[in-house]
């Protein structure tokens, strides 16, 4: 006697939404990103100075601290390479982010439609993107102080400003992220784990490009 | 001199509130640096590498009478050399003892985020607790008188403690104990500064030095070590002593408002998001309504 045979195949009826290798480099992303927000905040407030013991300690911390943010650009730029030109901002999006009000109140009837990414997505991703740039750009001048003479201290001054308020920026687009995939979209962070989703996440939240990849339309 | 155990006044990197704080009645103490009686024999260099058990570093020739360019991790204190010489040709042979100032406004202690790796004692010291240290060398940033260095091999700052282990155990810093001429003293601030300022006056009435005084800078809220200078008014050609040191705006900016700014942003974004949540809740899947019976 044996069971049915029912055969077991993943994600049937559904479609990939991001591959292996964009899964892969989005954690890894994140998983830099992460590291380098606990220290940071660590060294950015007397009150927070905890998160250094978490991850290693003190100086374990600013040791791996701008090495990681260092991997952290090589995976932003690596996402660049994947995403780069799926995050170009259209009319599409234009549309879409002229309409935020909607889409933040969740009133769908006056939410455009959107692509692959919404515009949303799109204004985080231009954000990580430029704020990484900066990040590590000015924190270059702060992993090796000791090789910045007398005479431009200032630059060490300018630099930790550009440091701290990028690195601000990051963090107002990262709460938003997180609350986004973790909270406000069901199935999001399935979807950048797994790589699927059903087909009617997709037509709820990105129908342009489902009407696409199913080959619908366009 | 302090007598019994230091009290702390001041920890860096620290939330909530400091053990020495308007505790003690401990005195300010000072050290007296009076350049125009220094005769640049380098005794106070040689006292504070044996009281701190440093060796002594390679000598660097330039030409003067300079020991080498610079103070180091492992060498505190150093007397920097200067022939200048006035409009009519007159050449003067100036000499000023460099080390950390220890600052009544310690930019290295505003600017360092390592939990107690700096602490001021409420007799006016600074000093720097390597075990707290994280090496990020921010204190280099915040200092105004470029006083703090890196040792690259333990990745920690070090710099002048004005021997703060002498000094609790009631004993007089080692640099002014081996001082020949007595142009170091050490004291409370206050006798310090009235035995400057007459001896200030006494260059003044006796020399040709008329613009004779004392270097106490307000920018930094005044500090722990002052110097009589034969020209108040010209303390650069002193190997470089700054006219009007302060804490750098950026550090004060950075460490201040801009702390606050970034803390209430981060918290009202966190609130900001949760309230959202529960105003409008999650967004729901519907069905493809493009299509008879719709999608799963």
């Amino acid at each position: 006697m044996s069971a049915a045979a029912v055969p077991h195949t993943p994600h049937a009826g559904e479609i990939e939404r991001y591959t292996f290798a964009e899964r892969i480099m989005h954690w890894f992303t994140a998983a830099t990103y992460l590291y380098c927000l606990l220290t940071g905040l660590a060294f950015y407030s007397p009150h927070l100075y905890w998160l250094a013991y978490v991850v290693g300690g003190p100086p374990t911390s600013r040791f791996w601290h701008p090495i990681l943010g260092l991997g952290f650009l090589i995976a932003t730029l690596w996402m660049h390479a994947i995403w780069g030109r799926d995050m170009q901002i259209t009319s599409v999006d234009k549309r879409w982010l002229a309409n935020t009000s909607a889409y933040i109140t969740n009133d769908e009837e006056h939410t455009p439609l959107s692509e692959r990414f919404n515009g949303g997505q799109k204004i985080y991703y231009w954000l990580m993107v430029y704020g990484a740039l900066f990040l590590l750009f000015s924190g270059v001048f702060l992993w090796f102080p000791e090789y910045i003479p007398r005479q431009a201290a200032w630059v060490r001054h300018v630099m930790i400003l550009v440091h701290e308020v990028a690195a601000l920026a990051t963090i107002g687009g990262f709460i938003i992220h997180v609350y986004m995939s973790v909270f406000m979209v069901p199935y999001s962070m399935a979807a950048i784990t797994t790589g699927y989703v059903t087909r009617a996440w997709a037509w709820t939240h990105h129908r342009l490009w489902y009407l696409r990849v199913s080959g619908r339309q366009g | 001199m302090a007598n019994g155990p230091l009290q702390i006044k001041a920890i860096s990197g620290h939330a909530g509130p400091v053990p020495g704080r308007n505790t003690s009645n401990d005195y300010d103490v000072c050290k007296l640096v009076d350049v125009t009686t220094c005769i640049g024999c380098k005794a106070c260099e040689v006292a504070c590498l044996e009281w701190n058990g440093y060796p002594f570093r390679e000598t660097v020739f330039d030409n003067s009478y300079q020991t080498m360019p610079d103070t180091a991790w492992n060498y505190y204190n150093l007397i920097r050399f200067n022939e200048f010489s006035d409009d009519n040709g007159n050449v003067s042979l100036l000499m000023r003892k460099d080390q950390c100032m220890h600052c009544a406004d310690p930019g290295c202690l505003r600017a360092c985020p390592a939990d107690g790796a700096i602490v001021q004692y409420s007799n006016g010291i600074v000093d720097f607790q390597q075990e707290n240290c994280i090496g990020c060398q921010y204190c280099v940033t915040g200092c105004p008188f470029d006083i703090p260095k890196f040792n690259p091999t333990t990745k920690k700052v070090y710099k002048c403690t004005l021997c703060s282990d002498r000094v609790g155990a009631a004993l007089e810093p080692a640099c002014i104990k081996a001082c020949p001429t007595g142009c170091l003293h050490f004291g409370s601030k206050a006798d310090m500064k009235d035995l400057a300022e007459t001896r200030a006056a006494q260059v003044r009435e006796h020399t040709s030095h008329k613009d004779a005084g004392v270097y106490d800078p307000l920018g930094v809220s005044g500090t722990h070590v002052i110097y009589v200078l034969h020209d108040i008014n010209h303390p650069e050609r002193y190997g470089g002593l700054p006219k009007d040191p302060h804490v750098p705006w950026m550090v004060r900016l950075w460490k201040g408002p801009l702390k606050w700014i970034g803390d209430f942003a981060m918290t009202a974004g966190i609130i900001g998001v949760a309230i959202h949540y529960i105003r409008f809740g999650p967004k729901e899947v519907e069905p493809d309504s493009s299509k008879p019976g719709g999608s799963k």
